[in-house]
């Protein structure tokens, strides 16, 4: 069974068509990279899949529900970080995931909070308002709160942007870790070419709001006759304009 | 109803005042400042004209009254706008949480910052002015209930306004109340107003509770009358509010506000 599949998936601004027919799906522990340009649909379509937008038309079904009549059930097994979202500041690490242990409706909050905590490296830090915590660490908190309810679909939009490479390079491996041992599927958006690289499997290609490709990174690569994810990004742009 | 995430709701505001002293300090400031200010007011100006003999209790009972009112609908549209401020709404209502736990996480913040107010106020007027609110006896009950519902009401409807028209109308969660204020007639009976606005009061639940609480006082009768009239319009009210909130929300849905506000 898939653990996401997309059908027919559009969605309208006035004006502006941000999603136009978006169909794939996503099987269990997989990675999948969703490349684009700015305003290609990106983060709408992660909105969509968190109920946060209603699509114009199209289907989402997540562990084989419709996610329209089944929306607490589904979110219930799946979470997401974002580097423009926030958790509260005044409050500290631990009464955040406190607070989101309650919403998800996790057994023992306390141990699972104080296990994420640790997962990513922020027990030393639990207890002090996030305000004073880094930037990466508070990236690193958001990626807390969403593996607290042990997700089976995560998503991510832009989970590095705005870390230094190497704590960005660090987050990243505790994902990908987190990925093989809990086979969790991960949507993953980010407009590091690279990272897309090392971290994800397969990629989607949007551009205003179209699928413009869809593929396992090598055999785009292969496909479209360029050496890295980079050079294939430029390509399919130069192809679309 | 699912009661593990209405505790979530309660639990971060919990966390957010036990960690803010500015927060702390204004559920009591703004009470304590009023009943100062208009009580030696009330004081002074029932020395200078004895006809009104229990204008201070009046006054007072009015003002810790009109509080009740304030602080649970403030209790609702501040917390919504706490979690905007935070740019933390998409985190809440991306998590499982249905809308309307969310909203009796709300109210119940609402009963509790009601109920600290409350007890400080009362506690202050006995101290400074030797004024008993809990002499009204059993009837306070149905009084304070009134006001709290209509506070909910006037507090879902500001929350709306809120998430329709983003940060721009925040000011609202300040505002809104005292629109409702000169209607209902609370430092003074509704035969005071000209007759077209003594009609406007006669559908604010707030003027009834007002009228039925100086009944109370002036002749230790219980308002049966405007208690029934203003426990009707509160149930029009509470309807009409969370009818307005919830089609603002699926609009919110369908035109993608709630991602971009507090942006």
């Amino acid at each position: 069974m898939d653990v996401l599949l997309i059908e027919g998936l559009s969605k309208r601004f006035n004006d502006l068509l941000a999603l136009d027919d978006l169909s794939f799906r996503i099987g269990r522990g997989e990675i999948l990279g969703v490349l684009g340009p700015n305003g290609a649909g990106k983060t709408t379509l992660i909105n969509c899949i968190l109920g946060l937008i209603k699509p114009t038309a199209g289907r989402i079904t997540v562990f084989g529900l419709d996610l329209a009549k089944n929306r607490s059930t589904v979110l219930r097994r799946m979470n997401f970080a974002s580097n423009y979202v926030s958790l509260p500041y005044s409050l500290t690490p631990y009464e955040n995931l406190m607070v989101f242990a309650n919403l998800y409706e996790i057994e023992d909050p306390a141990s699972r909070c104080d296990e994420v905590l640790d997962l990513f490296g922020l027990s030393a830090l639990k207890n002090k308002p996030a305000r004073r915590l880094s930037s990466g660490q508070l990236m690193r908190l958001n990626l807390a709160k969403a593996m607290l309810n042990r997700p089976e679909l995560l998503l991510l939009d832009e989970p590095t942007a705005g870390l230094d490479p190497e704590i960005a390079k660090k987050t990243r491996e505790i994902l990908v870790e987190l990925v093989g041992s809990e086979g969790i599927s991960v949507i993953y958006t980010s407009h590091n070419l690279k990272e897309m690289e090392e971290t994800a499997g397969r990629v989607l290609f949007l551009n205003r709001g179209r699928v413009v490709a869809d593929g396992m990174v090598k055999d785009l690569i292969r496909e479209y006759e360029t050496g890295t994810l980079e050079e294939f990004f430029f390509k399919v742009i130069g192809d679309e304009a | 109803m699912k009661l593990r995430r209405v505790w979530g709701i309660i639990l971060r505001q919990l966390y957010l005042y036990r960690r803010s002293l500015p927060r702390l300090l204004e559920v009591f400031y703004w009470p304590l400042v009023d009943l100062l200010l208009w009580g030696f007011v009330s004081l002074y100006l029932q020395r200078t004209s004895r006809d009104i003999p229990v204008f201070v209790v009046y006054f007072l009972g009015a003002l810790i009254l009109w509080d009740i009112l304030f602080r649970a609908q403030q209790g609702i549209s501040v917390s919504f706008l706490e979690d905007m401020w935070a740019r933390n709404l998409i985190n809440i209502f991306a998590s499982p949480i249905r809308i309307h736990e969310y909203l009796s996480g709300l109210i119940v913040i609402s009963i509790l910052k009601v109920v600290i107010a409350f007890l400080v106020m009362s506690t202050l007027a006995w101290l400074f002015y030797s004024f008993y609110i809990f002499k009204l006896g059993l009837s306070l009950i149905p009084l304070v209930l009134n006001l709290m519902a209509m506070g909910w009401a006037v507090g879902i409807f500001t929350m709306a306004l809120i998430l329709r028209f983003g940060q721009e109308a925040e000011v609202l969660a300040w505002a809104v109340a005292f629109v409702f204020m000169p209607f209902s007639a609370v430092f003074y009976p509704v035969d005071t107003l000209p007759p077209f606005l003594q009609g406007v009061a006669a559908f604010i639940p707030s003027a009834h509770v007002f009228e039925g609480m100086r009944t109370l006082i002036d002749s230790g009768i219980f308002p049966a009358g405007h208690l029934m009239r203003a426990t009707l319009l509160n149930i029009i009210f509470l309807g009409l509010s969370i009818m307005v909130f919830l089609r603002v929300y699926a609009l919110s849905l369908r035109r993608g506000i709630l991602p971009k506000i507090g942006e």
